[in-house]
This record gives structure tokens, C-alpha cells and sequence, in this order.
């Protein structure tokens, strides 16, 4: 997408949608899933009674 | 083929023609114009079900009726959380897209064909759903929850929409290309246009957690491979559950902006703002999934406090930026239209009437007043302990998903239903009351189930009855639940009649404007002038904010006074 050097970087952000959508897949795969899942394989398995 | 030759074929596609709309002026992709009908009217159908689903439901957790028996009520809790909260809203967001994607930017659709694989998948795996589930071979509930296991073509049917649904998006995107490659608008896309695309990207990791959730569950329902981990899938089915209503809520506010421009002639203050706003959701808005999570001992602290609170709340500040910017909006419009009496006289003169404008109104009161100010409070890591597994949750989503999403959207269908099919309203005279009847049935549904949650009453529970432990004014307030649910069903049914009648028998409207439902006018002897520059051109509004900032103030300090309560210290 063609881009203008001189427009403020906010509006060059939201006039990008491809960026807007790595960041809006990136940021939530991240933040949520990825160390959620984490955070559930670190989990110590239950010593048998 | 590639993108590029799949372009080039498509020039001859049915979806480069188009018509000029009489009422707008503005070009209607044929192509876009024939999936919007198919997934809108698709839309309605499961709003349909869903919505006779939840009057069965209503008047089973209404102790004094209690009318579906044990098996049959968690088949149909399971079949009215699918078709409302997926199966209406999915097919109407896909709707919402190739009309945001084509119309107000002058575009086609990228390709019919992809539309075609996307709307038979959506179609042929909600229908699976729906069978098995009446079959009585599903009775998992939505969440589905491992290890409560259902029929294979159960998770078959959700994977075909998720995937159907993820092409669809694919169309949208492939849509905002071609127009830009083709200059079909200049500078900024528009800011509806903006607000789907919001949506859309909050759909693709939606419906990637779908894909992720569902293929090993589908794989070990065949007896393939083995059990995925009970708390992994709670935590990825959330990404599907969670994120989808989050898709909701940006298209909602995509169709605030809309029918606020198309019954009062407002536009945004500062569109900047507005698309920050925008970007805020497609950044952090996702992330409250977590909510479901609160009580879960897999996952810490730190991931539970980051996480349920949007970052921090910037979501919800995203939220508030629009809840305040949307009657703003409304109120510089009126005032430059000669509105000027008092504090609140623009208010008197919005077209109430129009069933488009109305719809919006109160889709965005309840959003915020009930559904935002109570989902941010039982959002809280601490608060919700007190709440989480109650009948306060679905008392919230049931004003964010039904009274903010489902009233917005039926307030688009007043003006997309004449547009498109090129029919005017019948029964317009009941038109203009359905809105207040729906958002008044769902309120009192909202507040049935808050206050009966906050005594203690579980969700999805047949039967309270045996634990003995609820009085007189947990069963008043289910009563009012039910006695909600049937204003709410009925308007429902009243909305689903207008919009099939319509369809059939309204008057055709080719070659001339739509049927006017009413927008706001000039005061008598005023002329129309910009407030742009007026700071207090919005004091209305700014009075209105900061009710709504005192009633947040107050719930959020009544429940951590409940939750002190629990455990006093004396």
C-alpha cells in the first residue's frame, strides 16, 4: 500500500490495513494464546495417590 | 490460480456489474447486492430459531412455569447459544462486510465464487449443527466443554462455518485490495467501511482459535487421536466463544456511525479519534477472553489481570470514545439544524420514529449503560468471583450481544431490507414500535437475570429448586426474566414478520427513493450551520457521559462492597 512520509505515523497506521491486521492477529496470538498455553504446559503433573 | 489471475477472470464475474441506487445515488455492486440478501436473509432465519429457542428457555428457568423437561432444556440451551451468538450474528456480519467492502467505496466483490464456497459452507454446517443437536446427539451446551463429548458432525458443522466464515473475510479483504488497486476511493477509507474492517480482523483470530479448538476435538470425537487437555480447550474455545462477540461489538459501532449519518445527516467529530478508537479494539479487544478464564487454576495472576483487562483497559477506552463521539456527533448535527433549547432540547427533536434511528439509540444505551458498565465490573479478577457461573453473566451478555448487537443490526435491516430488495416496509405503523418493544423486553430480561444472579441463582441450571436455598425474590426477578423474554421474543417475531413480508409483499420502490421513515429536520425559521468550532456545541452529551461515569462509579463500589461482605473483617 502506497504510503505518505509526511503524514503523521498514527494516520499511516489506520490507513493500513495489512499492518492493522498482522498487529490484530499478532498481538492477542501472543498476549492471550501463546502464554496462556504457556502457563498450561508448566503446570506439574499430579503425583499419583 | 493467483490473486492476480483470479482478478483478471473476474472482470467478466457477474460481480463487476452493478446498478445506481435511486435513493443514495451511490453504485450496488450486483454481485455484493446478491450475498448480502442471501447471508442477511440466512441471518434472519437463525435469529428465528434462536429466538423461539430462548421463550422455550425463558419460561424453564421461570421456576413457576418451568416447561421444557431435564434433556430437552440443555438440547435447547445448546441450540439457542449456536444460532444467536454464531449462526444470526456470523451470517449478518458476513452481510455487513460485502456491503461495507463494495457500496461506500464504489468497489465490486472480488469474486461471486468465493462468496458461493463461503456461503454453502457457513450453510451446510450450521444446518449439521442444528440436526444433531435436535437429535438429541449434542446436549454439550455452546461451550462444549471436554470432557462432555458430542456427534462428530457436531464439531464438523462448527468448522464448516468457522472456515466458511474465514473466506468470507478472505472476500472482504480481497474486496478492500482490488479497490484500492483501482482507485475506486480516495484518501481514507470511509469510516464504516473502516469500522467492518475492524470486525473483520478481529474475525480472523476469532475464527483461527475456531479452526485450532475444533480439528483435534473433531479428530478425537472420531476416535483418532486422544483427548486434547480440558483446560487447553477452554482457553482456545474462549478465542472462538469470546472474541466472536467482540467481532459484534465492532461492527455494532460501524453501524452506529452508519444510521446516526443516515437519520440525523452526523458525522463523527473527529474521525481521527473515531479510528483510534477503531485500532484499539483491533489491538487489545481480543484479549478479554480471558474473562472466562477467572476462576480457572491453569492460568496465573499476571496473565488473568493483563488479559481480562483489555491491556489495561484500552478497549474499554475505546468503547467510551464511541459511546461519547456518537451522541456527540448526533447532538453538533441538531444543533447546527436550530436544536438548541437547553441542555437536552436536540434530544426532543431526534426522529423517534424512524424504527433505524430508534434501534441505534437503544442499541447503544444498553450497550453501555447495562452491558458495558456490568461486563468491565464482573470482568474484574477480584469482582468476579462473586459473579462467575451465575445468572449475572448471561444478565450481561445478554444486554451487550442482544440489546447493543441484535437491536443494531435490526435497525440496519430498516434500511437495507428497502435498499436492496428494492421494497418498501409493510406495516410501518408497527415497524416504529418494534425497536421499543425489543429493547424493552431485552432490558427486563437483562435485569431479571442480573438480580437473580446476584442472589446466588447458577446459569444453565434446570432445576434451582432442589438446593433450597432461594427466596421469594430470586423467583420474582426470574419472573421478570420471563415476562422479558416474551415482550422480547414477541418483537422478535414482529421483526422477523416485517422483514419476510417485506421481502414478498412489499411495494416495489425500483426507479424511486425508498420509503422516508423520517430523519431529523431543520427548527422552524433556523438556518443550518456548522458547530464545529463550538467546544459547548456538545453539552448535552457531556452531561449524559457523566451520568454514565456516576452509575459505573456506583456499581463498580456497590460489588466490592459485596465482595467485602463475603468474607468481613471485623
Amino acid at each position: 500500500m502506497k504510503t505518505n512520509p509526511e503524514e503523521p505515523l498514527l494516520k499511516r497506521l489506520m490507513d493500513n490495513i495489512w499492518l492493522l491486521l498482522v498487529l490484530g492477529v499478532a498481538i492477542p496470538m501472543v498476549s492471550y494464546t501463546l502464554w496462556g498455553w504457556i502457563e498450561l504446559m508448566l503446570i506439574p503433573p499430579a503425583p499419583l495417590p | 490460480m493467483s490473486l492476480l489471475s483470479r482478478y483478471n477472470a473476474s472482470l467478466s464475474d457477474p460481480a463487476a456489474k452493478s446498478r445506481t441506487c435511486a435513493t443514495t445515488g451511490l453504485n450496488v455492486c450486483l454481485g455484493a447486492e446478491r450475498f448480502i440478501k442471501l447471508n442477511a436473509v440466512s441471518a434472519i432465519v437463525f435469529l428465528l430459531l434462536g429466538g423461539i429457542a430462548a421463550i422455550l428457555l425463558a419460561l424453564t428457568r421461570w421456576q413457576a412455569i418451568h416447561l421444557l423437561p431435564v434433556d430437552w432444556f440443555y438440547r435447547i440451551v445448546t441450540f439457542h447459544g449456536l444460532n444467536m451468538l454464531i449462526f444470526w450474528i456470523l451470517f449478518f456480519e458476513v452481510a455487513i462486510l460485502y456491503f461495507a467492502a463494495t457500496i461506500p467505496i464504489n468497489s465490486r466483490l472480488f469474486s461471486t465464487k468465493v462468496a458461493w464456497v463461503s456461503f454453502a459452507m457457513m450453510l451446510v454446517g450450521a444446518v449439521m449443527v442444528n440436526v444433531i443437536i435436535l437429535r438429541g446427539q449434542a446436549d454439550v451446551m455452546m461451550t462444549s466443554y471436554l470432557p462432555l463429548l458430542a456427534h462428530p458432525v457436531f464439531y464438523l458443522g462448527i468448522i464448516l462455518v468457522a472456515v466458511g466464515t474465514l473466506i468470507g473475510v478472505f472476500n472482504f479483504f480481497a474486496t478492500l485490495y482490488i479497490a484500492r488497486r483501482d482507485n475506486t476511493y480516495e484518501g481514507s477509507l470511509p469510516l464504516v467501511t473502516f469500522g467492518a474492517a475492524a470486525a473483520a480482523i478481529i474475525a480472523v483470530v476469532t475464527l483461527l482459535h475456531g479452526a485450532i479448538v475444533m480439528l483435534p476435538t473433531f479428530s478425537f470425537s472420531m476416535g483418532w487421536t486422544a483427548e486434547p487437555d480440558p483446560m487447553w480447550y477452554r482457553m482456545i474455545w474462549w478465542g472462538l466463544g469470546h472474541m466472536s462477540q467482540q467481532v459484534n461489538v465492532a461492527a455494532m459501532v460501524a453501524v452506529w456511525y452508519l444510521i446516526a449519518y443516515l437519520a440525523t445527516g452526523a458525522k463523527p467529530i473527529n474521525e481521527t479519534v473515531c479510528r483510534a478508537a477503531f485500532v484499539l479494539y483491533v489491538l487489545f479487544i481480543n484479549l478479554a477472553s480471558a474473562h472466562h478464564l477467572l476462576v480457572d487454576p491453569g492460568v496465573g495472576p499476571a496473565w488473568k489481570m493483563w488479559n481480562t483487562s483489555y491491556a489495561m483497559y484500552l478497549a474499554v477506552l475505546a468503547s467510551m470514545i464511541h459511546a461519547f463521539t456518537v451522541p456527540a456527533s448526533v447532538e453538533m448535527a441538531m444543533r447546527g439544524k436550530g436544536h438548541r433549547r437547553g441542555i437536552f432540547g436536540w434530544i426532543l427533536a431526534l426522529p423517534w420514529r424512524n424504527p433505524a434511528f430508534s434501534a441505534a439509540a437503544l442499541s447503544l444505551l444498553i450497550f453501555g449503560f447495562v452491558g458495558g458498565i456490568t461486563g468491565v465490573t464482573l470482568g474484574t479478577v477480584q469482582i468476579n468471583i462473586i459473579a462467575h457461573n451465575t445468572l449475572r453473566i448471561p444478565g450481561h451478555f445478554h444486554a451487550t450481544v442482544v440489546g447493543g448487537t441484535t437491536l443494531a443490526f435490526m435497525g440496519l435491516a430498516y434500511y437495507v431490507i428497502p435498499l436492496l430488495f428494492r421494497r418498501d416496509f409493510i406495516a410501518r405503523g408497527l415497524a416504529r414500535i418494534q425497536p421499543w418493544l425489543f429493547g424493552g423486553g431485552i432490558l427486563l430480561v437483562s435485569i431479571g437475570m442480573s438480580f437473580a444472579g446476584s442472589m446466588g441463582v447458577a446459569r444453565r441450571t434446570w432445576d434451582i429448586e432442589p438446593a433450597g436455598i432461594y427466596g421469594p425474590a430470586a423467583h420474582l426477578f426470574l419472573g421478570v426474566m420471563g415476562i422479558g423474554a416474551i415482550i422480547a421474543v414477541a418483537a422478535l417475531l414482529l421483526f422477523v414478520v416485517l422483514c419476510v413480508g417485506t421481502v414478498l409483499f412489499g411495494v416495489r420502490n425500483n426507479g424511486r427513493a425508498m420509503a422516508d421513515w423520517g430523519a431529523a429536520q431543520t427548527a422552524p425559521g433556523a438556518k443550518e450551520t456548522s458547530l464545529l468550532h463550538d467546544h459547548w456545541g456538545m453539552k448535552g452529551t457531556m452531561a449524559l457521559t457523566s451520568v454514565f461515569l456516576l452509575c459505573f462509579a456506583v456499581y463498580y463500589f456497590a460489588n466490592w462492597k459485596a465482595l467485602a461482605d463475603v468474607w468481613p473483617v471485623r
